[in-house]
């Protein structure tokens, strides 16, 4: 099971990449909604991404008030 | 083969007719939220679905939205509009507007023709209960489906609890309806209600090339196929629009909707 820093920083990675985000510019306390500048639809998006890369479910309610990297990633691990 | 001209755009999706296929385009920003604009341009197709299944083989329906299928009703014109009427009258027209999209949806459901239905990105609520309607789901990796009506004090209105009940098992049903909670396109595959998943962007080709394949076979063995296969849950759904309206007239319902149409928040609605 890879540790949560190296979940952290793929999840980091990921999102860099596909929101098209510096990955220099993210940190793991940013606020993913502000640091991304994405919308509601675009965060269902964000968490398919994180399912299908990381092979987990993630029921959506288990991500209410998450909004910075390192909680997602502590939700990610926990499912791992 | 056909290859009849038949175009025809609405103020929020389009239809066409090639080779055989009636492809029915959902484009409304900013995810084909389904109001009395959608309503009557579904009834235009529905129309068209009956008049022109002689000449064809298959249907359709995907969207030209990249945020996805169909993210369910419009719930800000839902509210807007029984805020500006009196109880009953709200009530009146919420049962009248499931009567109408109820009978465009048990048309495509029952239609002769095998229906496809190609989603991606959001495919939740009422969006959901029209992919629910066609015969396949073709979905690509981004697809993510929901019932989250519950959420607003509601249950699905638009006939998806028969049916997702007719097409996985009533466990399945009970997770989905009680926690509200999204899911993507493997889980999708593993309950069975996706039949294909495919790379993203790819929904529509897959399922032009499914329609392409059930095309070469007898249209009269195919609709007796489906015939047999799939029933029409008749007395649950009017059964489900009489629950949807008895649950819209307690006021949590309208306290739900207001909450949701006043929010502001980047993540996606939860109580």
């Amino acid at each position: 099971m890879p540790t949560t820093e190296k979940t952290l920083d793929e999840i980091l990675t990921l999102a860099a990449i596909h929101f098209k985000v510096p990955r220099e510019k993210l940190s793991p306390d940013d606020d993913f909604f502000k640091a991304l500048g994405i919308d509601s639809l675009q965060t269902l998006d964000l968490l398919t991404k994180l399912e299908n890369h990381f092979h987990v479910e993630l029921p959506d309610y288990e991500l209410q008030g998450v909004s910075d990297f390192r909680t997602l990633a502590d939700k990610i691990q926990a499912r791992l | 083969m056909n290859t009849t001209p038949v175009t025809k755009r609405g103020q929020t999706m389009s239809y066409s007719v090639h080779e055989g296929v009636l492809e029915l385009a959902l484009n409304r920003a900013p995810c084909n939220e389904i109001g009395s604009l959608s309503l009557e341009d579904l009834e235009s197709f529905s129309a068209a679905l009956q008049e022109l299944e002689p000449q064809l083989h298959a249907v359709i329906i995907h969207s030209e939205r990249k945020a996805g299928f169909c993210a369910g009703a419009d719930l800000r014109e839902l509210y807007d509009r029984s805020q500006a009427m009196e109880k009953k009258a709200a009530i009146r027209g919420v049962r009248d507007f499931l009567e109408r999209i109820h009978r465009v949806l048990n048309t495509i459901d029952a239609s002769a023709l095998t229906t496809i239905a190609a989603v991606q990105g959001v495919t939740f609520g009422g969006g959901l209960e029209l992919a629910l309607a066609c015969d396949l789901i073709i979905a690509d990796k981004t697809a993510r489906f929901a019932f989250p009506e519950l959420r607003l004090g509601l249950i699905p209105g638009f006939g998806g609890i028969p049916r997702l009940k007719r097409d996985v098992g009533n466990a399945v049903v009970r997770d989905l309806l009680l926690t509200g909670r999204s899911f993507n396109v493997t889980k999708a595959q593993q309950i069975g209600l996706a039949s294909q998943v495919v790379g993203e962007g790819e929904a529509l080709r897959a399922a032009r090339a499914t329609a392409a394949q059930v095309g070469k076979f007898d249209r009269q063995t195919s609709a007796a196929a489906k015939q047999f296969i799939k029933p029409i849950p008749n007395d649950e759904l009017k059964k489900e629009i009489d629950i949807f309206c008895e649950l819209f007239e307690r006021p949590a319902v309208q306290a739900g909707l207001k909450k949701f149409v006043e929010s502001t928040n980047a993540q996606p609605y939860l109580p």
